[in-house]
Order: C-alpha cells, then structure tokens, then sequence
C-alpha cells in the first residue's frame, strides 16, 4: 500500500498491487491564470493556425500545437481533459502543446461513424473509448517516428518519440516538421497499445483544461448560445402529461414589446416517444425574458386528458397490491421457497422511493437555425449525432446537412441523452423560418416535465441460517419501467430486468435468490437518469442488508466481507474501507457509522457515512469515507472530484426532495418545493483507491451515487434506531431520547 | 424605454421595460451571458452579481432599480481572470460543469471583500443560497480558503 498525500486536493491515493501498476496521483495544478485548453465556443477550432491532420482525432500545427478531438461531451465529468490523455499517453506528445475541441458530430455521420461513440453516458466515456482512442494516439505516434526514420534513413525503432520531439542519435525533429509526411505514411501493421503497469500520463493528476473558461465566464453553455437575428422562444407544455392542447389566444399577447408569434406544439405519432414533442405552446420574441412574460400572459385552453386523477398516494397503493402477487422472475437460482421454509429466522421489509428528476443547473434549451441548404443546431448535447438524427427527421432532410455545434453542458446526468428538447426547438424553427431561434424551458417547466428516474417499491425477505447467515433471499419489486414506455416490446413479457438492477444483480454469496418485479406505470415519462436502477434499488437492498445483519447478530460491515469471500476486488473495497473509515458501532447515541456498497458500471464503491443526529431530530452528515475500485485511474482528482458529486446526488434523493403527483401533474416546480443540498449540508467526502488494475476499466460518473443514500441510511439508523424505509430523511421524526 | 446602466465600467443603453430583471438583460440586451439563470425567484444563485459591491440576485432585481449603480458581473470582476478567487478556482479545479461558477465566485468574491479571513460558519451562511448541482462545495469551501490566503499575500 501506498500514501500519498497531494498537496491542496483534498484526497488520498490509496493503491494496492493486486496484478496492476502502481496508480500514484501528482499534483500538478496548472497556473493561476492559464490558458484554456479549447475556445469558449467548444465546437470551435482551438487554433487559428491551418494544421496538419495525422488521423481523425489529431492535428499538429506548424507551432507545435496539437489539437485532439473529443467524442464525448463535458457535462462535469472532465472528458475534456481524461480523453486527450487517453492520446496523449500513446502519442507522446508534449502536455503544455495540446488544445482539445469537440468531434464533428456532422462529419461522424458523413463518413460512416468516423470517431466510433459519440453519445456520453453510463459511465462509458473511458471503458468504451479508452481502446480506440489509446489506438489513435499509438498510430500517430508510429505513423510520425516511422516518418522521421525515412527522412534520417534510420529504421523506425531508432526513432524516440518524446514531448512531441522525435531524436534519433543526435539528429532532432519536432512533431510538427514531420505531421505532413507523418500524414501519408502507410504501415504495415498498426502499433500494440499500452497496457495496465506501462502507463506514463494516465493515472497522474493534471489540471482540467475547461478551468480557465470556467471561472471567467466564458464557456458557452447552451443557453448562451449567440447568433446574427437570433429570436427566443419560451415554451409551456400541458400540466397533464397525455393531455391536449385546446387553443390559445394570441390576439391577447399580440401587440406586447417583442413578440413575433405563438405557436402551437403537436406531436406526431409516428415519431418515436423517447423524442415526440409534447403538447404546447411556444412563443417567440426578440428576447427571453418578453417572450416568458408574454407566454404567461397568453390565455391557454387545455385538454388535460385522462389521467387528470393520477396522485402519488393511488400509485404507491398500486404498487403495494401488485408486491402481493408473485411477478415476473428476473432471478431464480437455488430453491428459494423450500430453503425458506428451512430458515432459522426470516427478516423482511418494504421500501420505497418516489420519483426523482435531474434538475440540471442549466434548464434544458436548444437553438436551431433553418436555413434553405442547411439546418444548424446547438446546445449540450449527450448524444450529438442523436441531436443530428431526430432534427433531420423532423425537419425531412438530409443527414448530412445537419450540423450540430455541442456546447458546454451546464449538468447532463443523462437528461440530455434523448434529444426530445432538440425536436421540440426544431418544431419551434420549423415554424418561425429562416432565422435562428434558441428555445429554454423554465426551472418550473424543467422540473414538471422532466423525464427522470422511476419510482419503486420493493418488499424484500431473507431467510437466515441458526448462525445467522443468510441463506436464503426473495425481493419482490414493483415500480414505474422506461422500457415499457420507450420500447414496449423488450418488456412484453412483464419483466424489464433493468428496473431491478441494484437487487437482482447482487453479488452476495446466498445459495438460494427469487427476484420478481411488476411494472406499474402512470403518466409520467422516465428515461435515463444518474445510475437509473442502482440508485434508488440499492438505497432499499442495502439498507436492508444492515437489517439482515443486524437481525442475525452481525456486524453489517463484516457480515459484507463474509459474504463477498470469492471475489477479491470487493474484498480489496472492503477492507480498505474498514482500515479508512474507522467503522464502528459503539459510538454514543446520536453518532452513527453506516456502509454500503455496489457494483455499477464495471466499478465497486464502497462508503461509509457519519452522522450526528441531534435529540431534537436534527441531523448532519459529517462525513463519507469512499473506496473505488474502478481497475485503473485515468485522473484521480477527477475521480474524487466524481465522488464528491456522487454522494451529493445520493444524498440530495434521500433526504431532501422528490417528485409528488397530484391531479396528474407533478407537484413540485422551482427549487424553493424541490429543493437540492446546500453548502452548509455538504459532508467531507474522502476518497480512497483500492485498484485491482489488470484489464479492468471501471466507470466514474455514476457508480457512487447509489451506495451514498444507504451509508447514510445506516448511519442514521445507528445514531437513532430509526430505520427510514418509505419517504425522504427529512421527512422522518429522528427525535431520539 | 430606454435605460442606461453601468456594467464592469462601461455605460450601456438599453430598450427594455423598466422591471425587465437585470438577470434579462445583462444575458440578452447586452450579451454577458457569464450570468446564468437558474431559478428565476432567487433561490439558486446562478445569477449572482455586485450592485455597489453587494452580492445581487440579478433575477430578482428589475433593471430600473439599478440604475445609477454600479454593476459588476463575472466578465467584470477580473480583466486577466486573475482575481484571487479565479486563481483559487484554478489551482484546486472547482468546476465541474461549470454552470453555478460563476455565481459561486460572485458570491465568494463579495463574502471576501466583508471578511478576508471567512470561517468555515461564515462560508455556510454566506454561500447557501448558491445551489451546485454537481455538488463541488467541498471545493468551493478549499477554494475561498485558499483565496483568502492568496488575497493576504500567500503563495
Ligand atoms: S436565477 Fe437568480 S437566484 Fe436563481
Ligand atoms: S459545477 Fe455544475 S452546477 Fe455547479
């Protein structure tokens, strides 16, 4: 094991040879006052200079300067600065020379999906890209030493490709004197990639590129998007989700400062759900704020259809009747029901958890501008070429003469994956006509139309041996499935395995597991969110482990370590976690230590959270110990930077907020009734590495959001032996005497 | 009607209705679009600007009503983005998507102009109306420590 502390970043590398390369963290914090690594405009090229191209992510300017293009989109998450390292550690080029810009998503879909991936979401920018992108750099780096060996007549391997200079013996070249030839060379076989132990830039800490632009006010997000006779659209669809729009008056609004037209949004059946507009009204004037006013001041009739009786309390009894029936088997390994019978004792309990929406900083937007030979979109798009697909069906044109320029997201968390706010801005153009038009929704509109996680409820039994062991488990899951709205026929069979994740897919060793899940829907529409499954299916399974444990006389940390005795990567988590947190159970009352853990794409976290819980019931959240082991480090501040957030979003679910349905409509609106965890709330969150390296590449920007609510569960009940199953922390009384 | 306003030094006239808030105009009339919205009811900060030096929310502050004042946004605060706060930032690589950041450093610009030392109570209650989704408030709280240091001759 090795420590290290950085200096002012609040974090510690903890590595552990288990088959790996030693991961050590540098700090290497840029200057103060550094030049941004990209232009405030991403889509920008970075430099003015006419550089060489040596493949489709690399240019080398005459000065040096290398520019590495970008799949994915920086929503937070620091893509900006991991993947040109995935580059740069193959090309070998020197650090201080390297601007990033994003991929042409319009050249991705021209030539034949040229930079391979250009959504960003379950936590794949790495794992899915790292193979391809360390392949790019490596064949650069070749295709430029094997240049440099035919103009010196030396062979290749005498080559030596370092900080973007090439020596052979005393002769001395720089990247950009050899990029054109560099360029044209053919080679007989492409170069092996570097493997886990031979890393040089991946795993150190560098400065994000994006800082500068970030602290200046200069990136432009979506909603800061400017153009030549660009117009403003606010827009307000119907409360009801399958309700209708009647009609709308706009004589009423018509002479107001700035207006240009209202205009009303209908959607059409034969466009896929996940993008269809929903039905509304958008009105458009010379700026926002003339057209916001003038839409609230527009008389509007609506149709609100016919779950106008749709209310939180009618589906949580839905649910409850449906965890009465045996479901659809998502699990079935052992003979759960006769080992059942045989248990010692049996512990059972019910969860559930509301529905939950992404509340980006920035509320959703996107501009769009029409013109007679081309469609031009912006805005913070997950999925580029996506954007690109659904306006050039909406609008019936070509693909290829589509252009999208991807912004700075202002928070992505899977919200900006499905493009539905990109047809509803094309919608909106489409009528307006040839100018560019910039659509925003309102926080209000942000929150009450979101298409965010699903509900749940989940009744969850374990059968335990005399010595108190699990033996035996049954989980029965009812709750609201993306799937059956998005794409009903992968669900046709009632069962929609992703709707469990984060309980069927334990990996704790119990001889007999039944998971059976029922889908209950209502009107509102869910898709991808952070950890969709995993976050609020793991805060019930394990919490109730805790109960497990706690029922059987164990200790719930190492009755974990029990039961993961086959798989060395959790017990690499766990153990550091328990030499990390200190974890203990005797602390005076009103204190409490809680762990969870889980394993969500391809990396194992696991917490521990402290809490103080005041007699009066008052908490705080002092701390979460957290350990990754997410195989190999690209950057570590990141890393703990993305845990920092995972526990807010955890965090922020549990205890302060959720999305209510009365009359059908979402209850909640701005952040005064949907509020999210402020500074004072924050706990001091320590990140620990416990690597397991080899082949492993474990994803970041969400596996840590999942086991922070239940760490924090179980500390609070620790602290008060108070165990909060059905509704958020902060509705709970922790009065304790 | 024509308004005439003061921001980071330089005089703009604007055609706007006078409870038009300044958040409106500052993005659209006069293209500073470092100011973000939010919330729109002052309840997340995004929109943080000086008006005489006190943090301001700009989206519930009507354009009239700042008339006269003087104006500072986070294009204004710095000219080469070199106040301590942004260096602080800098170093310890706050943002993550970057949307609040702006009106974080606003807000901590202002809580350090009142107090030069901050306790960590002060920063509690100085900052929490400004919301961070990405949840990087335990670097905000480093990063105003840090400037506090650097504005007191620290290196
Ligand atoms: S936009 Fe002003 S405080 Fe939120
Ligand atoms: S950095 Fe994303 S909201 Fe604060």
């Amino acid at each position: 094991m090795t420590h290290l502390d950085i200096t002012r970043r609040s974090f510690i590398v903890t590595t552990a040879a288990a088959g790996g390369g030693l991961m050590i963290g540098v700090a290497m914090s840029g200057p103060a006052h550094a030049a941004a690594g990209m232009k405030p405009n991403p889509w920008e090229r970075p430099s003015d200079k006419a550089g060489q191209e040596i493949n489709a992510w690399i240019v080398v300017d005459p000065d040096g300067t290398t520019t590495i293009r970008v799949g994915q989109s920086e929503m937070g998450q620091g893509v900006f600065t991991a993947m040109p390292m995935l580059v740069a550690e193959e090309l070998h080029v020197d650090w201080k020379m390297v601007k990033v810009e994003y991929a042409d998503g319009n050249r991705h879909v021209r030539n034949n999906n040229l930079y391979q991936r250009m959504s960003t979401g379950g936590s794949g920018a790495v794992r899915n890209s790292r193979v391809f992108l360390q392949q790019a750099g490596a064949s650069a780096r070749e295709r430029l030493r094997e240049a440099a060996a035919q103009a010196w007549s030396v062979p290749r391997d005498q080559v030596v490709a370092k900080d973007s200079v090439l020596t052979a013996g005393n002769r001395r070249g720089t990247f950009a004197e050899f990029a054109t030839r560099a360029s044209q060379v053919q080679l007989a076989q492409e170069p092996a990639i570097k493997q886990s132990g031979q890393f040089q830039l991946l795993g150190t800490t560098l400065a994000r590129l994006d800082t500068p632009l970030k602290v200046n006010g200069t990136a432009t997000f979506g909603a800061d998007v400017k153009l030549p006779g660009m117009v403003h659209a606010a827009v307000k669809v119907v409360p009801v989700r399958g309700g209708k729009l009647k009609s709308f008056n706009f004589d009423a609004i018509k002479g107001r400062p700035g207006v240009i037209g209202a205009y009303a949004l209908k959607p059409v059946d034969t466009h896929p759900l996940q993008t269809r507009v929903d039905e509304g009204v958008a009105v458009v004037a010379d700026t926002y704020y003339r057209a916001l006013t003038a839409l609230n001041l527009l008389p509007i009739e609506w149709d609100l259809g016919p779950d106008v009786a749709q209310t939180t309390t009618a589906y949580k009894a839905k649910m409850a009747e449906a965890l009465k029936q045996p479901g659809a088997v998502g699990r079935n390994d052992g003979d759960t029901i006769a080992a059942m019978k045989t248990a010692a004792k049996v512990v059972e309990a019910t969860y559930y958890t509301g529905y939950d929406g992404h509340a980006c900083m920035e509320p959703l937007n996107c501009t769009v501008h029409i013109a007679a030979d081309r469609v031009d979109v912006w805005g913070g798009f997950q999925n580029p070429p996506g954007a690109l697909a659904v306006v050039a069906d909406h609008l019936g044109r070509q693909p290829v003469d589509v252009y999208t320029h991807t912004t700075f997201l202002g928070g992505g968390f899977g919200l900006r994956a499905r493009n539905h706010e990109v047809r509803q801005a094309a919608e909106i153009a489409r009528q307006v006509g040839n100018r560019p038009v910039k659509m925003m929704w309102t926080r209000e509109e942000d929150t009450r139309h979101v298409r965010g996680r699903p509900a749940g409820m989940s009744y969850l039994r374990m059968g335990l041996d005399a010595s108190g062991m699990p033996i035996a488990f049954y989980g029965r899951y009812a709750g609201h499935s993306a799937a059956a709205q998005n794409n009903p026929t992968s669900v046709a069979n009632g069962l929609d395995l992703g709707s469990m994740n984060g309980i069927r897919d334990h990996r704790y060793k119990i001889a007999h597991n039944l998971m059976e899940g029922h889908i209950r829907n209502t009107n509102l529409h869910t898709q991808a969110y952070r950890a969709p499954g995993y976050e609020h299916n793991l805060w019930h399974f394990e919490q109730f482990i805790d109960e497990v444990a706690l029922a059987g006389g164990k200790d719930p940390l190492q009755l974990r370590i029990d039961l993961t005795k086959d798989l060395p990567d959790w017990q690499m988590v766990l153990n550091t976690l328990k030499q990390k947190s200190g974890y203990r159970r005797d602390l005076p009352r009103g204190e409490g230590m809680g762990v969870a853990i889980g394993e969500s794409f391809g990396s194992i976290i696991g917490m521990v959270a402290k809490v103080t819980v005041s007699r009066r019931g008052q908490l705080t959240i002092d701390k979460f110990d957290v350990v990754v082991d997410c195989g190999n480090l690209v950057t570590p501040a990141i890393v703990a930077h993305q845990m920092q957030s995972c526990v807010v979003w955890g965090v922020t679910d549990a205890v302060y907020r959720e999305l209510t349905i009365d009359k059908g409509a979402i209850v909640e609106g701005n952040f005064d009734t949907y509020p999210l965890m402020k500074i004072n709330q924050m706990p001091v969150v320590e990140t620990h590495f416990a690597l397991t390296g080899g082949n492993k590449w474990g994803g970041i920007g969400e596996p840590g959001c999942p086991p922070a609510a239940a760490a924090l569960g179980n500390a609070v009940f620790a602290a008060t032996g108070k165990r909060v199953r059905d509704r958020l922390i902060n509705q709970t009384d922790l009065r304790w005497a | 009607m024509a308004l005439s306003l003061t921001v980071n030094g330089r005089n703009y006239t604007v055609d706007v209705e006078p409870e038009t808030p300044l958040l409106w105009v500052l993005r659209d009339n006069m293209g500073l679009t470092g100011t973000k919205y939010g919330c729109g009811i002052a309840r997340c900060g995004t929109c943080t600007v000086h008006i005489d030096g006190q943090v301001a929310r700009s989206c519930a502050t009507q354009a009239a009503a700042a008339v006269g004042k003087r104006i500072t946004t986070i294009e204004g605060l710095s000219p080469t983005s070199t106040h301590p706060v942004q260096v602080a930032w800098t170093e310890l690589d706050v943002p993550q998507c970057g949307y609040c950041q702006s009106g974080q450093i606003m807000a901590a610009a202002a809580l350090l102009a009142k107090r030069p030392r901050p306790t960590d109570a002060d920063i509690d209650t100085e900052m929490e109306l400004n919301l961070c989704r990405c949840g990087t408030y335990q670097g905000i709280r480093a990063a105003i420590h840090r400037a506090a240091a650097i504005a007191g001759g620290a290196r």
